[in-house]
């Protein structure tokens, strides 16, 4: 009886343990993953770190005077628009920022991501759209 | 059978240790937790093989100097008292011919049922955003014509497109709802004086504003 006590308590602290290590680890919040076309097209998905750009730049340069839409997934958003200037491409064009040929500085992400703001606390909301 | 349960003590030793741990750092608070932010290779979104991932600045280092917002909330950093204070000067504009507007105009916010009213100040918003963010999109441009409740923002509609996603937090009920209904003595709506100036989110804890 009593080695069958020990042996529960045994199984139940690995499972603490292991449980407490496997946290899953956390996105900086705010942090946007773009993949509606990156994968099909054989590249990792992109990270777009909403921290990284609003040290730069305020809210309104990008959701006001650039367009992008305040709802992730909703900005239809191609390399041939970047090329062309719009979106991303309206700073990252080697003048302001970084140009297109720096593919993997944006195409950063672990393959299988989902389309959708991942970093941040779980509402219904922008979080699981 | 001495080595099975051998095997048990560990186990149970490590998971009493965490257990500890962790009741440490719930009593001790934000004292004992020190800010820290994941190295981009750590954070389950980065390809940690990919070559570039060297070239991209880290939070950690991003961050350092910041005026700090709560551990473990929303990126950790007070980012109104940061581009206020002169800690970072974001663009306002790309366009040399956008006209930027930021408007000194709180609207008290009384339908709140238990809670205390809120205060939503356009300065700090306008700051960051533009009025077309917004109006008339998300808000009319009219005290009281406006649905708001909080089933719709934890949803994600009105402050809810931000608030929740990259704007502090929902779990911070107190920052919006920090206006006492018994003190207050004026009209609600837009209010005719300037607006208020919020001290540090890490100070309105010690204020009793914050949960």
């Amino acid at each position: 009886m009593r080695a069958n006590i020990t042996h529960i308590w045994c199984h139940l602290g690995l499972v603490l343990t292991l449980g407490a290590m496997a946290l899953p680890a956390q996105a900086e919040y705010g942090d946007v993953v773009l993949n509606k076309y990156a994968e099909k097209n054989g590249m990792r998905p992109v990270i777009y770190p909403h921290w990284f750009h609003r040290i730069r730049f305020r809210c309104k340069v990008c959701h006001g005077e650039l367009g992008f839409k305040m709802r992730a997934g909703s900005n239809d958003i191609t390399m041939g628009k970047i090329v062309d200037g719009q979106y991303c491409g309206m700073c990252h064009n080697g003048e302001i920022a970084w140009n297109v040929e720096f593919c993997d500085r944006c195409h950063s992400g672990l393959p299988g991501l989902k389309t959708k703001i991942h970093g941040g606390h779980s509402t219904g909301g922008p979080g699981g759209w | 059978m001495g080595k099975r349960n051998n095997h048990g003590r560990w186990y149970i030793a490590i998971a009493l240790l965490f257990a500890g741990q962790t009741a440490s750092w719930a009593a001790d608070g934000v004292s004992a937790h020190r800010w820290s932010w994941e190295p981009l290779a750590n954070d389950g979104l980065h390809d940690p093989s990919n070559p570039a991932l060297s070239e991209l600045q880290q939070p950690g280092e991003a961050f350092a100097g910041f005026p700090n917002d709560f551990p473990k909330i929303g990126n950790q950093v007070d980012w109104v008292r940061a581009l206020e204070s002169g800690v970072i000067l974001p663009r306002t504009n790309i366009f040399p011919d956008t006209s930027i507007d930021v408007l000194d105009l709180d609207i008290i916010m009384e339908q709140t049922s238990q809670m205390p009213m809120v205060r939503f100040p356009h300065r700090a918003h306008t700051q960051w955003l533009d009025c077309v963010n917004c109006h008339d999109e998300l808000f009319k441009k009219k005290a009281g014509a406006n649905p708001v409740n909080m089933f719709a923002i934890l949803s994600g509609e009105f402050c809810g497109r931000c608030h929740g996603a990259v704007a502090f937090p929902l779990t911070e009920c107190r920052r919006c709802h920090s206006e006492p209904r018994k003190n207050f003595t004026g009209e609600f709506g837009a209010q005719k004086n300037k607006g208020r100036i919020f001290p540090p989110v890490m100070e309105m804890k010690d204020l009793g504003i914050n949960q």
